[in-house]
């Protein structure tokens, strides 16, 4: 579904990327793990552009996505839904709105669709009672839990969450989590940027350990976590297990 | 003694041979003018805001943007009654215009480059993670900056631009310079037929006081509402 090739990425003179090349598979849940300033989040950004890559290439459903026309881009992104460490939620609207935007703005739904697709998430995502508020009047777990109500609007193809609890108090973070377990049992093809090694543990059908630019581990869970052979892998695990 | 002497100058000013009328003929002009130059300051001012912001951002207009930069110096960079009487006097020399609309044009403009950059400050001040969460949604630039980003902006900068228009109201008062009948030379008109300077000159400080604070007002309660969607 999404292939990355000899991606690297340089902010000025810090290079970030160092050349990686993946595979993401339909249906696959891609946990990537590591340190701070691995360059976790920056292959998220790439996947969907956020970030040009300096080089390499991302192809998406079979196009090479890399040098896209904005228009293709942005239709490109309709089906990559992502959701971010800090929700930028839009506070100029409702919840409703957060949601409907941009379904009825890119034409793909009609008012009454949108409002009927908003209320089928926001029961899924427990919210429905909070439909008319602001997302000023939300917690942070709530917050976060209508960011992916708003990207599961566009009816995406693949999901990227970059650091989706990082922003939240603990006791919040359960409630997104779960929220993210029910979609991964949907089916839905997932790439998440986290820390929270429970959920690596538990939902991944794939771990991916990024440490300076580069993917040094990966595997599925039980062997990643049981049997890890990379020792900067097995320094990382040791602090945070 | 003293209160039949003010009577007399009260009556002098405003009700011999109607004097009212040059007050209110002149508030007339005066709105009509703010009005007028408000709105085209703020059509313009948003537009060049646009490009500007456009440009910090994405790095695209830089053609435009660089017009843009030279209209703001040109119009910050010179006093509003020189504009005012370059317009009138010289780009209007060969051609009858009226004196109101060449006075609408002068600050109009004069306001957009004001406008301008108060509404790129607060384009500036949205979160980078708003236009994120746009383009990730699959919103084009342009939409994402008026259905997300500009009301935002539009927000933040309400208070300046109220302000703006209030001070866009008192610097009208130099339309007298092209021989427009505003509030201020009304009062002025009064002065010098009457040789009495006091009251009407502080009557039209009145009227300007009266409307400001009424646009105060206002501006105080459409705040609250924009805020009501930040209330926890």
């Amino acid at each position: 579904m999404i292939s990355v090739e000899k991606l690297y990425k340089s902010f000025g003179e810090l290079e970030i990327l160092k050349g990686i090349t993946e595979t993401i598979d339909k249906g696959e849940k891609v946990v990537i793990i590591g340190p701070s300033g691995s360059g976790k989040s920056t292959f998220l950004r790439c996947l969907n552009l956020l970030e040009k890559p300096t080089s390499g290439k991302i192809i998406f459903n079979d196009v090479d996505i890399t040098h896209a026309k904005e228009k293709e881009l942005n239709h490109m992104r309709q089906k990559m839904g992502m959701v971010f460490q800090h929700f930028n939620l839009f506070p100029n609207l409702t919840i409703r709105g957060n949601i409907t935007l941009a379904p009825v703005k890119l034409g793909l739904m009609n008012k009454d669709e949108a409002n009927a697709k908003a209320e089928e998430l926001l029961r899924m995502v427990g919210l429905l009672d909070k439909a008319e508020n602001y997302p000023s009047q939300l917690s942070g777990g709530q917050k976060q839990r209508i960011a992916i109500a708003r990207s599961l609007a566009m009816n995406p193809d693949v999901m990227l969450f970059d650091e989706p609890t990082s922003a939240l108090d603990p006791e919040m973070v359960g409630e997104v989590l779960s929220i993210m377990k029910e979609l991964a049992e949907e089916g839905m093809t997932m790439v998440v940027v986290t820390h929270e090694m429970g959920f690596a543990r538990e939902v991944a059908s794939r771990v991916m350990f990024m440490a300076d630019g580069n993917v040094l581990e990966q595997g599925a869970p039980a062997e990643f976590f049981g049997n890890p052979q990379n020792p900067r892998l097995k320094d990382f695990l040791s602090k945070v297990l | 003694m003293a209160l039949s002497q003010f009577a007399d100058k009260f009556y002098k000013t405003f009700i011999q041979d109607d004097r009212w009328k040059y007050l209110t003929n002149g508030l007339k002009n005066t709105l009509k003018i703010t009005v007028f130059a408000v709105l085209l300051g703020m059509v313009l001012g948003f537009l060049i805001a646009i490009v500007r912001a456009t440009h910090d951002k994405t790095g695209k207009l830089s053609i435009l943007n660089f017009f843009a930069k030279v209209y703001l110096t040109v119009i910050r960079g010179t006093p509003v009654v020189v504009q005012l009487l370059i317009i009138y006097f010289v780009i209007f020399a060969s051609v009858q215009v009226d004196k109101i609309f060449a006075a609408v044009l002068a600050f109009g403009l004069n306001s957009a480059a004001y406008v301008a950059e108060i509404v790129r400050s607060g384009i500036m001040a949205v979160d980078n993670g708003q236009f994120e969460a746009g383009s990730a949604l699959g919103l084009n630039y342009s939409k994402t900056m008026i259905h997300i980003v500009l009301p935002q902006a539009f927000k933040n900068v309400l208070p300046s631009l109220a302000n703006e228009f209030i001070v866009l109201l008192k610097e009208t008062s130099v339309a007298g310079y092209i021989a427009v009948q505003d509030l201020t030379k009304g009062g002025d008109t009064i002065r010098s037929n009457t040789y009495e300077p006091f009251l009407p000159l502080i009557a039209v400080a009145v009227i300007y006081l009266v409307i400001v604070m009424i646009l105060t007002h206002f501006v105080t309660r459409l705040e609250r509402r924009l805020a009501a969607n930040d209330k926890r």
